[in-house]
């Protein structure tokens, strides 16, 4: 499926223009291939998943579009801009937040805390108020307090506000990280494995969280869930990894029942 | 029972984002502060003000400059004490260069020194951590040393290689040197070392502080959230350093009134970390219990034979307190490795339930 | 003109001028550098099996050295005292492992390693409290170790070579090989290279932590007393030598945190390097160089190979 300006959903949403863009994407280290020659492009709007079995590339995958890794060839386009080599912390100037395959947490800090920290990048107060602690610095602290505590009741953890996340179970964990990445207030959200380890109704909850965060904010995500049925619940579109190579990429049912895809996940007898 | 906060409901995320939420806590705070102000100087014995309280305050601010750095940000360093140098000996040069200024302020001045002599010893840490970054605090507190002792203009080209402190008077109250009285020097100390925890506090609590400890726990997600590594890094370096450099020139000024390179050697960097691991990683009230700690454990090793009638000549209470220190760090870190302050957290927890705990 | 002269000129002037003095500089420096290895030896030792940081390693050579000499002052024959020292320090492997180690599994590396810091402190304040804290000279000639020296002539000049430094080069080079031997032949050897490459996978298939750990902190507490003999003919016996000790740490920098032949090399090229640079170009700077030198090459080094030279690249992942 290839639109210049956009699509119209099985449920109804309307599907923006290309919010980025990777063309011809290669990365390499030392002799090993993780990601060869890969294209793929994420709208506005949309629920973008990254499936594959393990090894196929798709945390490297996030891993380039947040500038963690950089690519030996090929060029991304955010928002319409040629991107540059670029550092994690300028990807995430642009709009772009995370969440982790194994949760990466600021295990000292409070739940209260870690959200903040989601925001360091809308708060501005020099140095100097920041020793002073008043005025400006003061006021700038307390109307943050105030978003991340939208995100809080948003996700339905007041409970755990003043606990160290070190001590919070794995299901509530992921959920603190979701918030963090929210806090940020992302135009693209990546999402590594969110469902990963959760029992059903922790999924249910998630997936819930993800459908509400589209929709509410309009906020576009990409995903790499490994649960199948979730993946074909909640994604507009699918690109499937196989040993760094795009093998398929469409709806969830083209993606079902391309044979590639078949290949990959049963293995060819 | 008295030290309860039910009833105390907040209203404000103002008043839920104090750094003393609980009235009891605010209460105790102006407590201490009123006796350090005003009972300390009235009843205090010269031998109490000046062997004890001075470089108590003094160490503690060297313990919360490398509390910011270690157990804020995660940054280990064994270069704190040459670092106090670089903050006595531009202190020293300050006031010999411009001899009519103000020695409290050349004191404050010396602190940027050493700041930014943090900040390019920090600068390794951009590429490395953990254990590499020992070696490069290491360096620091070598190559310092070292020019302490060969480049003798930092010195004034003494014979004896010692910096000596000129009696100095701040609005016709000698300050520094050997008139100045003890009082006068602890009152100095105490309103620096309150000033400078407070700014620690605010910045600890704020944008800032939350960026450091970011880097502390998880670097690679503090990078991906927009913390810029840089400006985190060397920011706490050049925080810590200032610090310790003021602790330093406090320590020369204010109080031994003369010192040569053995006090900034890299014994006294492992007795401020004693005093931070002791204290609690990552607490500032733990930094000031560690420094108390670490300071009076010997006087109160050599008060014990003496009480007890026995003589015990200075070597050996010297080795006992090497062995109680090492055998204490040891310990707490098995069993508290959040020290001090932790302990003091428990305690107060028990005393919020009590008498009934369930 | 002159500055620069005496920089990049002068010193290699010099050098070829009177190469028997610098024969004699490059044999000091190869000593040094042995003994700097093997510091960082016993150092590598731990860290491969347990992680750990072992910053109280320079503490232990200095420790097992003053055990020795102590013991020998308080009456014991000589080579009793060093089969005694060997004791102490088998005793010393098992306390760390039974009261430390047991205790602080899962840690963080870093409080293990400032754990590692107080340890150094409880041992000099033990070492000092039971033998005092003066200086002491070691019994080289006690335990039979060469005194004399012997004089070449190479190019017409003068090179003095002490009979206890080619001793310290001989029991180094055994003793390496020794452990070599011993880790990839023997049983425990083997067992400890699964401890290093994996704890958990090593407990599974029923290797015991606890018992490589004691064993591996005793060969490290055995290559300490070696090395602290060595040093203690070259110069003295006090705490110190904590401070040379410490130079074993910019050597692990250079040789890389877990490499044998890591530590041996890094260690050399310290042990030239500080005193060529202390001796051709010290003079430059005031003298004194030698106190900083080794950690300002590692410095520079990290910058631009973290790693160490036989260390592999590290990738990050999240």
């Amino acid at each position: 499926m290839s639109f210049d300006v956009g699509y119209t959903t099985a449920d109804g949403r309307t599907i923006g223009g290309v919010l980025m863009e990777m063309k011809n994407i290669t990365l390499r280290f030392g002799g090993v291939t993780a990601i060869k020659n890969i294209s793929l492009d994420i709208r506005e709007g949309e629920i973008r998943a990254i499936i594959g079995p393990n090894g196929a590339g798709k945390t490297s995958m996030l891993n380039v579009i947040n500038g963690f890794y950089h690519p030996q060839e090929g060029e991304i386009i955010f928002r319409g801009e040629h991107r540059k080599r670029m550092r994690p912390y300028q990807a995430a100037k642009q709009g772009i937040s995370r969440t982790f395959q194994n949760v990466a947490l600021f295990s000292g800090m409070t739940t209260l805390d870690n959200i903040m920290a989601g925001r360091q990048l809308k708060m501005h107060k020099n140095f100097l108020w920041q020793m002073l602690r008043y005025g400006p610095a003061l006021n700038e602290e307390i109307e943050h307090r105030r978003k991340v505590e939208e995100i809080i009741d948003f996700l339905e953890i007041q409970a755990i506000r003043k606990t160290p996340v070190g001590s919070l179970p794995y299901g509530l964990q992921k959920r603190v990280e979701l918030a963090r990445a929210l806090a940020a207030e992302p135009s693209l959200l990546l999402l590594d494995e969110p469902m990963a380890g959760m029992n059903v109704e922790e999924k249910e909850d998630m997936s819930r969280f993800i459908l509400d965060v589209n929709d509410e904010f309009g906020t576009t995500i990409a995903l790499i869930e490994h649960d199948m049925g979730v993946v074909m619940d909640l994604a507009d579109r699918v690109v499937v990894l196989d040993y760094g190579k795009k093998i398929a990429d469409g709806t969830p049912n083209e993606v079902q029942k391309n044979q590639d895809v078949i290949d990959a996940y049963l293995g060819v007898a | 029972m008295f030290y309860r906060e039910a009833g105390q409901y907040k209203t404000s995320y103002k008043a839920d984002s104090a750094i003393f939420p609980i009235l009891q806590d605010r209460i105790a705070i102006w407590f201490y502060l009123a006796v350090a102000f005003i009972a300390v100087p009235l009843f205090g014995s010269e031998f109490f003000i000046n062997s004890m309280m001075i470089p108590f305050l003094i160490f503690s601010l060297a313990a919360i400059g490398l509390n910011i750095l270690t157990g804020y940000t995660g940054q280990i360093s064994l270069g704190s004490g040459a670092f106090m140098g670089v903050g006595a000996y531009s202190t020293y040069k300050l006031v010999t260069i411009f001899p009519d200024m103000n020695v409290i302020l050349a004191i404050l001045l010396s602190g940027f020194f050493a700041a930014f002599i943090g900040m390019i010893f920090g600068l390794p840490s951009l590429r490395i951590k953990g254990f590499y970054l020992v070696v490069t605090t290491l360096a620091a507190q070598f190559f310092l040393e070292w020019a302490f002792i060969r480049i003798p203009w930092l010195y004034n080209y003494n014979d004896s290689g010692a910096i000596e402190v000129p009696n100095r008077r701040v609005f016709d109250i000698v300050v520094s040197g050997s008139e100045a009285s003890a009082t006068t020097r602890y009152l100095v100390v105490l309103s620096i070392v309150v000033g400078l925890t407070w700014v620690a506090s605010n910045l600890i609590h704020g944008r800032i502080g939350r960026s450091w400890m970011m880097i502390r726990d998880m670097d690679i997600a503090a990078e991906l959230i927009g913390v810029r590594p840089l400006v985190a890094k060397l920011s706490v370096f050049a925080v810590s350093s200032f610090y310790c450099g003021v602790a330093g020139a406090m320590m020369v000024f204010l109080w031994l009134g003369a010192a040569e390179v053995e006090s900034f050697d890299v014994n006294q960097s492992f007795l401020i970390l004693f005093m931070v691991i002791l204290g609690g990683l990552g607490s500032l009230i733990g930094s000031f219990m560690g420094a108390g700690f670490i300071w009076m454990l010997p006087i109160v090793i050599r008060a014990i034979p003496k009480i007890l009638g026995l003589d015990i000549n200075a070597s050996t209470v010297e080795h006992i307190n090497f062995m109680i220190v090492g055998a204490l760090i040891l310990v707490f870190l098995i069993v508290e490795p959040h020290g001090l302050a932790r302990i003091w957290a428990i305690a107060k927890q028990k005393l919020r339930v009590w008498p009934f705990p369930y | 003109m002159d500055f620069l002269y005496s920089l990049f000129v002068g010193p290699f002037v010099d050098m070829f001028s009177t190469p028997d003095f610098l024969l004699q500089v490059l044999w000091e420096g190869f000593v040094t550098g042995t003994l700097y290895s093997l510091i960082a030896l016993g150092f590598v030792l731990i860290f491969k099996a347990s992680g750990v940081f072992n910053f109280a390693q320079g503490i232990m050579v200095v420790f097992s050295a003053l055990t020795l000499v102590g013991l020998y002052q308080a009456g014991v024959p000589a080579y009793l005292a060093l089969l005694l020292a060997v004791g102490v320090m088998a005793l010393l492997a098992i306390g760390v492992e039974r009261l430390v180690l047991r205790h602080m599994v899962n840690q963080p590396d870093i409080i293990l390693f400032m754990a590692t810091i107080g340890l150094s402190y409880f041992l000099i304040g033990l070492g000092e409290f039971i033998f005092g804290g003066e200086t002491k000279s070691m019994i080289t000639e006690q335990l039979g170790l060469p005194t004399g020296s012997t004089t070449f002539a190479p190019f017409g000049g003068v090179l003095i070579l002490q009979h206890i430094d080619i001793a310290a080069v001989v029991i180094a080079a055994v003793l390496v090989a020794g452990l070599a031997f011993f880790f990839s032949k023997t049983r425990i050897g083997r067992a400890l290279r699964a401890v290093a490459d994996d704890h958990q996978a090593a407990l599974s298939v029923g290797i015991s932590l606890n018992q490589i750990w004691a064993i591996v902190w005793f060969a490290a507490g055995i290559v300490a007393l070696a090395t602290g003999i060595m040093w203690g003919a070259r110069s003295d016996v006090s705490f110190a030598l904590q401070i040379v000790a410490l130079k074993a740490l910019p050597v692990l920098i250079l040789g890389g945190f877990t490499s044998i032949p890591g530590a041996i090399v890094g260690g050399l090229i310290i042990g030239f390097g500080e005193k060529l640079f202390e001796v051709y170009w010290g003079g430059l700077l005031g003298g004194g160089v030698e106190g900083w030198f080794a950690y300002v090459i590692a410095l520079i080094f990290l910058l631009f190979r973290p790693q160490g030279l036989f260390g592999d690249k590290i990738i990050e992942r999240v």
